[in-house]
């Protein structure tokens, strides 16, 4: 059974490969579903993914709450399995990883970001960004220097003796960021990494993860509904009830910004409602 | 076998395994350092080992006492009634500080999903999740059982020397083990491993459920 998988997940792989020799893709997402059995209900979260995400890109996802943004997330991040569909990391598929290559995966390759920070409470900013470290089994010596000089990046060296509560939401995400860096990921993954922050802290931290993603190279992935995102994405990627409405590269999103900016952009949800443009789904895949 | 030659992310299997590790000098230090920041929560769950232990050393020290003692006083000794009753107590003290643990752990699980949800996000195996809890427990059993014992030691030798006179202190066997059976110091010895290894063991039903939860859904939990 697990050989014939392994067999036509190599093939479909070889099969796409020669399709997409030219571009590398970090993450690949096929036909993705996922339910929620809620008692005798089932809840639909996603259905049917089907997305590329290039080496180095800044890609948005985009969508209202409860549009399947989060699920996707987990999904890319392999912090939850689909019902249905495969998700390759690096050309892997997290399906066939056991418990050991999952945290491999979590702790090398990713590095999370989220709308509630989750520094974990009784550690100091240091302490919480060589945790991941220490997972990896890096000496001592080299964690503290490695932790100190992502504090100095992002711009908190000087609060590295502080807890989480000592701190504001800015430089806690800042923390986050410094500590989903620790051990030199190929993909951030970002979940809403603006939700609990004002706007000029927002502002901030799409900065700073925008300078990031250029400076090492990193892919960043952040699901949100923070417009602001938009200014500093490579593309967006519109998702609507668990389908993906439509996915805007950057120069025609240039266009876009330059119509609604300057607006408060915070009601954006059913802006851009547009059912004419839902056939595009078919090309992404 | 020709899984384990095969290659993700560049490396081989067996490498991606011997690469994710928590070393237990770092589970210690993270476990001390959660005991002295929820210092509130870890007097209460340590009270229930505490006082279980303390109970079991009263009993042991009386007991020694009257082994000790009887040869040279008369009309103190321990009927084995007396004995078989302790015996009840004891373990009935033992059943409720195994029931209060695991009631306090499970407590101390549901408050830290997210952290374990977020620790699972940086790499953490189950493996880790449970023996971060084990140590806490193990550490809480110890210390709330050390200082049980003391104190029951302590209640038992002063009863006794109003009651029989303040020889006891030189007169009661303290060696472990000796002509008179198991003396004090033995006894010290057996409630606190008793009381740790208990905590231990009561520790294990939530860590393991806590080590299960999908890092997903421990993180999608709001407390």
């Amino acid at each position: 059974m697990m050989a014939m998988q392994n067999k036509r997940t190599n093939e479909s792989i070889a099969q796409e490969k020669s399709n997409e020799q030219v571009v590398e893709y970090t993450v690949r997402c096929r036909n993705l579903h996922k339910v929620y059995v809620m008692g005798k209900v089932k809840v639909w979260a996603l259905r049917g993914i089907d997305l590329d995400i290039k080496r180095g890109e800044y890609v948005s996802i985009m969508g209202p709450s409860g549009s399947g943004k989060s699920t996707l997330f987990n999904m890319i991040g392999g912090l939850d399995k689909p019902s249905e569909g495969t998700v390759f990391i690096d050309e892997v598929d997290l399906a066939q990883l056991d418990a050991y290559e999952l945290a491999w995966l979590r702790c090398r390759k990713i590095g999370y970001i989220f709308q509630t920070f989750n520094l974990i409470p009784v550690m100091t900013a240091l302490e919480n960004v060589t945790l991941p470290m220490t997972f990896a089994g890096i000496p001592e010596d080299e964690k503290l220097d490695r932790g100190m000089e992502l504090l100095k990046r992002v711009g908190l060296a000087d609060r590295w003796n502080h807890k989480p509560a000592e701190l504001s939401g800015g430089q806690q995400q800042r923390v986050a960021i410094a500590r989903a860096l620790a051990n030199d990921p190929a993909i951030i993954l970002a979940d809403e990494p603006t939700g609990n922050l004002d706007l000029r802290t927002g502002r901030e931290i799409i900065d700073l993860l925008k300078e990031l993603n250029e400076e090492k190279g990193v892919t960043v992935i952040s699901a949100t509904h923070d417009l602001k995102m938009i200014d500093v994405s490579d593309r967006v990627v519109w998702i609507r009830d668990g389908k993906i409405a439509r996915i805007e590269d950057r120069s025609k999103l240039q266009l876009q910004v330059g119509m609604v900016e300057g607006e408060e952009l915070l009601e954006e949800e059913e802006k851009p409602e547009e059912e004419g443009e839902m056939p595009e789904v078919s090309d992404v895949a | 076998m020709a899984a384990a030659k095969e290659r993700i992310f560049g490396l081989t299997r067996e490498e991606i395994k011997r690469r994710i590790k928590l070393p237990w000098r770092d589970a210690f230090r993270i476990c001390a350092r959660n005991i002295l920041i929820r210092f509130g929560r870890a007097l209460i769950n340590a009270s229930t080992t505490f006082l279980s232990v303390a109970f079991l050393m009263f009993v042991a020290t009386m007991i020694t006492i009257a082994r000790s003692v009887a040869k040279t006083q008369v009309g103190f000794q321990l009927t084995p009634e007396d004995i078989a009753r302790y015996n009840w107590l004891v373990s009935m003290a033992m059943l409720i500080c195994f029931v209060g643990i695991v009631n306090s752990m499970l407590m101390g699980v549901m408050e830290r999903y997210r952290e374990i949800g977020t620790m699972k996000c940086l790499g953490a195996l189950d493996e880790f999740i449970i023996r971060l809890f084990l140590i806490e427990a193990g550490l809480m059993g110890f210390i709330g059982s050390a200082i049980g014992a003391v104190i029951g030691l302590l209640v038992a030798m002063l009863r006794a020397s109003f009651g029989i006179g303040w020889h006891v202190w030189v007169n009661t066997q303290w060696a472990i083990y000796g002509e008179h059976g198991i003396g004090l110091i033995g006894w010290l010895i057996i409630s606190v491993a008793a009381g740790t290894i208990l905590s231990i063991l009561a520790g294990v039903p939530p860590a393991r459920y806590a080590a299960k939860l999908p890092a997903a859904a421990a993180l999608r939990t709001e407390i």
